[in-house]
């Protein structure tokens, strides 16, 4: 015979169940809730691209930034005018850009879990649709500290704009600090 | 047992150079379709070091500003600085191999360096001076 309170219990612990499962279940090929928990295998800040098409063809001339690291309508905005695209021609056939544009919207920060695309997602005003991650509120102040000599007058780097130049892991999603070596400067230090 | 593990090594191994000699091929004739007569490397030599002024910005263009004019060595986007392997087929196997690649590069680099497309003529002079390179 069950007590009220064993009923409750089970309750109880189905919903933590239920609940976990959502957060352990997840489609995006993050490393699963309990990994995290357990095994300390960290996602990365972002969710890293995989997709070859995307780095072939945004990744030819720069790095290939994280459709993570802007809104949905950022994206869209950069995809309806690739002839100029920040004063470069990226052109390309009709169903390219549809295949990219659709990736990229996916994958946008909008409804991205990971840590860099909340955080930026947060810092935008409400529909604020800046076509540079470097003009992103959270970048700016992430990158508040750099001086001139460190970026714009490094001949090694030149622009924020270069993520992998000084993030060493750039390409995998992470832009920890600790992983930070600026060209002639050497590692972040506080 | 040897030659034929020879020969079928080497049929495997001019792969590359097939891709190459079928895409530069295909190309060259469509453009010769479209009006472009007899083909010239040293017009399209001449086409990839000439100056061009953009007309709405005013700066200097060529091809030389990223590819660099000697075509055996790496370039550098001249914006972001990213590395670009060199043009030349003999040093780079994977270029001129792709025809879409090709296609999608001259429309970008043409309209960004001379302001406007390549017409078939200068296409086919482009690819007489690379692939030979």
């Amino acid at each position: 015979m069950k007590s009220k309170s064993s009923v409750a219990s089970m309750v109880l612990l189905s919903a933590a169940l239920l609940g976990m499962s959502s957060a352990a279940f997840s489609a995006d090929n993050k490393p699963g809730f309990f990994s995290r928990m357990f095994d300390g295998e960290k996602a990365p800040g972002v969710a890293p691209v995989k997709n070859p098409q995307y780095l072939e063809e945004c990744g030819s001339c720069h790095f290939p930034y994280q459709p993570g690291l802007l809104p949905a309508r950022s994206w869209k905005k950069v995809m309806s005018g690739l002839e100029d695209h920040f004063g470069e021609n990226a052109e390309l056939p009709p169903e390219d850009v549809k295949n990219i544009t659709d990736y990229m919207l996916k994958n946008a920060a909008d409804h991205a879990d990971y840590k860099r695309s909340k955080r930026i997602m947060s810092s935008l005003r409400a529909d604020g649709a800046p076509l540079r991650i470097s003009e992103t509120p959270y970048f700016i102040e992430k990158h508040n500290e750099l001086s001139r000599a460190m970026v714009q007058d490094n001949p090694k780097v030149g622009s924020v704009s270069r993520c992998g130049t000084c993030h060493t892991m750039a390409e995998t999603g992470s832009f920890s600090e600790s992983e930070i070596q600026i060209p002639g400067f050497g590692a972040w230090e506080d | 047992m040897n030659r034929k593990l020879i020969g079928v090594t080497a049929l495997l191994l001019s792969i590359p150079f097939y891709a190459q000699a079928d895409a530069v091929s295909d190309l060259e004739a469509e453009y010769q379709a479209q009006g472009g007569t007899n083909s010239s490397a040293t017009a399209g030599e001449a086409l990839w070091n000439k100056e061009f002024i953009d007309a709405k910005k005013g700066d200097k263009r060529s091809c030389t500003k990223c590819h660099t004019a000697d075509l055996k060595k790496p370039g550098k986007h001249a914006r972001t600085g990213k590395a670009i392997e060199p043009m030349a087929p003999t040093v780079n196997p994977k270029r001129l191999t792709e025809v879409k690649q090709i296609k999608k590069w001259f429309v970008r680099n043409c309209k960004w360096t001379l302001g406007r497309e390549c017409t078939a003529q200068e296409k086919g002079d482009f690819l007489a001076y690379l692939k030979n390179l």
